[in-house]
């Protein structure tokens, strides 16, 4: 036997929030976000720390009741029986059995699925394939190195072939190569058409992997879109430059604000319309008597636009 | 550098409530329930309960009975307690009160035979003297050894004038025979004894032993190959199995810390699914402790386990599910593995004490035994002795059954109803 076929509706979109509110006592985690996931979109969640993500994420997968608003999986409510069997979860933390092979930990999340018989081990054996772990199905989890790890947490996420999947910084405390292979892991799973709420804060992993990007702060969406579109609406056709001085250049940050910019990490942050207002800038500097290091002009990115939308003062 | 280390000890402790709780807590609580015990406080000693059948109906038998009745460390009944008003149940027979001691009801009954009265002491060995019986309970060590101590000394203090006829009969028979003289001297002084006892004034007689004939038979645990070893299996087995529950079901607490819990909650599983889950885990792995337990009685200490499999079972079966549902609630009330530790410790050990774990029910006070009543130890024993011990058929075993399934339901709603904060936020 093996699981049902969930109910859902296929012809609904995977994933569609409306004006979703949660408030946690005098804290409003979540204020009022409407987003819809398109099928076989991948869409980058980004935002700093105690934005709203986690909440937002947590109200999909049905764990939080929200005080106003709704969320619908493939036309079904959150948390529902048909979103459970639609929604496959890849939480931030190793949620796996520390005890149990990688084998049985996907088999139990399979019976947890209801999977059962021919389609459990068919579910476990593609699971294993696309984790690359067929040669560690014996090794108990918890003597798994930790991309080894990361990867089987996705896949126990995926046991089930969900049509909507929500991963949570999949690729936190891995190495270079782990990470590489996860976004292969993604990119075969967006290829065959699977949606995907990605959250993440590289900003290079929603670049390369995310068709468009939200930005949550406060518990609101702040942006969203391409990423092109992003930068376009937030820097249109500028550009930044960023330029050291020497450490005994006095009043370095004075003259910054006096000239639009910002002083980071001793790094002078301005934007320019056109490269050739470098010109005018080095003048400047040169008749404040600043000593320049070194200078570069850099088009503006997707961290240009997080940093540029929601400030660089830490969250926590 | 010890005063940093001692300082950071300290401040650790106190963030630590749990640990704090049972370090100072746990030693206090521990201390007073001993107290209580043992302490010897006047109003809360336990006191034996003895059947008293008279079938003699002499003026000595009844001297006998009533000086067991002004004993105060004795509670003497003659006939069951009533339980309609104005219908006075009959007295005790010798086989009512057998009946009575085999069911558990008391542990010691006396049998007072016809013709006690006529010869009821004698400083030889008399076979063919009437002896009273005193029928035991063997599961109670304490009781049967401190009534025949009780019933030589009020033979001593309500009956002198017997005692001393009969032993001025022995003297005569032994001298030769006593002048006229010395016998009306002796007649009245038997006289101003018989006075004095019909006063009621006797109660510090010397001690002495085995002046009158007892007969003791244990009605209970005669055959038993090694009495007391089904109570330790049951008292301490099922000590170790509400410590072994509490820490199966710390697997939650663990589960809820990695994310494995709130996982397994965004599938098809709901929290009732899972903690019936967990809770059928945790009776499973406790029936095969008290399993493995009793075969060990048996295998090494002669447990007469084979004959008793429907009883074990049942009391097994209905043991392991309470103690599983008693796990759960503790898992689902503590928020870490450290308050898991400290509150089972506390919880489990009080149970145990007072549950009779530690030591039998019946030395404690009777308030203390009806505190008993309140934890799953207490039902536990007592089904079990009542299989192992009584020999009761299994549809005796209802009221434990009922009792321990109940509490077991009971906790597994509460521990339920706790577990909504895992749910939903």
């Amino acid at each position: 036997m093996s699981a049902t076929a969930s109910p859902v509706q296929s012809s609904s979109m995977p994933l569609k929030i409306e004006a979703l509110v949660k408030r946690f006592g005098q804290v409003t985690a979540v204020d009022g976000i409407t987003l819809e996931l398109r099928n076989g979109e991948c869409l980058g969640l980004l935002g700093p720390n105690g934005a709203g993500k986690s909440t937002l994420i947590r109200s999909i997968v049905g764990r939080v009741i929200p005080n106003a608003g709704r969320v619908e999986i493939f036309g079904a409510p959150a948390n529902s029986a048909a979103a459970r069997a639609a929604l496959g979860w890849v939480p931030q933390e190793l949620a796996l059995y520390p005890r149990l092979t990688c084998r049985e930990n996907l088999e139990s999340f399979g019976r947890y699925q209801g999977l059962t018989g021919n389609g459990l081990q068919q579910a476990v054996a593609w699971c294993l394939d696309w984790a690359a772990l067929q040669d560690r199905a014996g090794e108990l989890s918890k003597n798994l190195s930790g991309g080894m790890r990361r990867r089987l947490n996705m896949a126990a996420g995926l046991i089930h072939r969900p049509k909507l999947v929500l991963m949570d910084e999949p690729t936190v405390g891995v190495d270079p190569q782990s990470r590489n292979r996860i976004f292969e892991m993604i990119e075969k799973l967006h290829s065959d058409g699977t949606a995907i709420i990605y959250t993440t804060h590289y900003m290079e992993e929603a670049e390369r992997l995310c068709d468009r990007v939200a930005i949550v702060d406060h518990g609101r969406i702040i942006a969203l879109g391409t990423k092109d579109e992003l930068v376009q609406n937030a820097f249109a056709s500028r550009s930044q430059v960023l330029a050291r001085f020497a450490d005994s250049a006095a009043g370095v940050g004075a003259w910054v604000e006096q000239h639009g910019g910002r002083l980071v990490d001793s790094t002078a942050e301005f934007t320019v319309e056109h490269p050739t207002e470098i010109a005018g800038l080095l003048d400047d500097a040169a008749k404040a008597g600043l000593e320049l290091v070194d200078i570069s002009l850099r088009r503006a990115n997707l961290e240009s636009v997080f940093l540029h939308l929601t400030g660089r003062e830490l969250r926590d | 550098m010890i005063l940093p280390i001692i300082r950071t000890a300290m401040v650790s402790l106190r963030r630590d409530r749990a640990a704090l709780a049972l370090s100072f807590i746990l030693p206090i609580t521990f201390f007073s329930i001993f107290a209580v015990i043992f302490g010897g406080r006047r109003d809360t000693v336990p006191k034996i309960t003895v059947i008293v059948v008279d079938e003699d109906q002499s003026q000595v038998s009844r001297e006998l009975v009533k000086g067991l009745e002004r004993e105060g460390s004795l509670v003497i009944r003659t006939r069951p307690a009533s339980n309609n008003k104005g219908v006075e149940p009959a007295e005790y027979t010798a086989s009512t009160a057998e009946a009575a001691v085999k069911a558990g009801d008391v542990p010691v009954a006396l049998i007072v035979p016809h013709g006690f009265g006529e010869n009821p002491i004698s400083f030889r060995n008399d076979q063919q003297r009437p002896t009273i019986q005193l029928l035991k309970d063997s599961s109670d060590m304490v009781a049967w050894q401190m009534v025949a101590g009780l019933l030589q000394k009020v033979a001593m203090a309500s009956m002198p004038a017997v005692m001393a006829e009969q032993g001025l009969q022995s003297a005569d028979q032994f001298v030769g025979g006593f002048t006229p003289e010395q016998r009306k001297r002796m007649d009245a002084g038997l006289e101003q004894l018989r006075q004095f006892e019909n006063a009621g004034a006797a109660s510090n007689g010397p001690g002495s032993g085995g002046i009158i004939a007892v007969t003791t038979r244990a009605v209970v645990g005669e055959n038993k190959n090694n009495p007391m070893v089904s109570f330790y299996a049951a008292a301490i087995g099922v000590m170790f199995l509400l410590f072994t529950a509490s820490g199966a079901a710390g697997a939650l607490l663990d589960e809820a810390d990695s994310g494995t819990l709130e996982r397994v909650l965004s599938s098809r599983v709901t929290m009732t699914t899972l903690l019936a889950g967990k809770l059928a885990f945790n009776t499973l792995l406790a029936f095969s402790q008290l399993v493995l337990m009793f075969v060990w009685a048996w295998a090494v200490f002669k447990l007469d386990f084979l004959n008793h499999i429907p009883g074990f079972v049942v009391m097994g079966v209905c043991t392991a599910f309470a103690v599983g549902a008693f796990g759960m609630l503790l898992a689902s009330i503590c928020r870490t593995r450290a308050q898991l530790g400290a509150l089972s410790t506390l919880v489990i050990l009080i149970m145990s004490s007072v549950g009779g774990s530690m030591f039998p029910r019946f030395l404690m006070p009777e308030a203390m035994q009806k505190a008993g009543l309140l934890t799953i130890n207490a039902w536990a024993i007592d089904g079990f002795t009542k299989v192992f011990w009584r020999d009761e058929p299994v549809s005796h075993l209802w009221p434990q059954v009922l009792v321990l399934l109940a509490i077991g339901v009971v906790l597994f709603a509460i521990a339920r109803k706790i577990a909504e904060r895992w749910e939903y936020s």
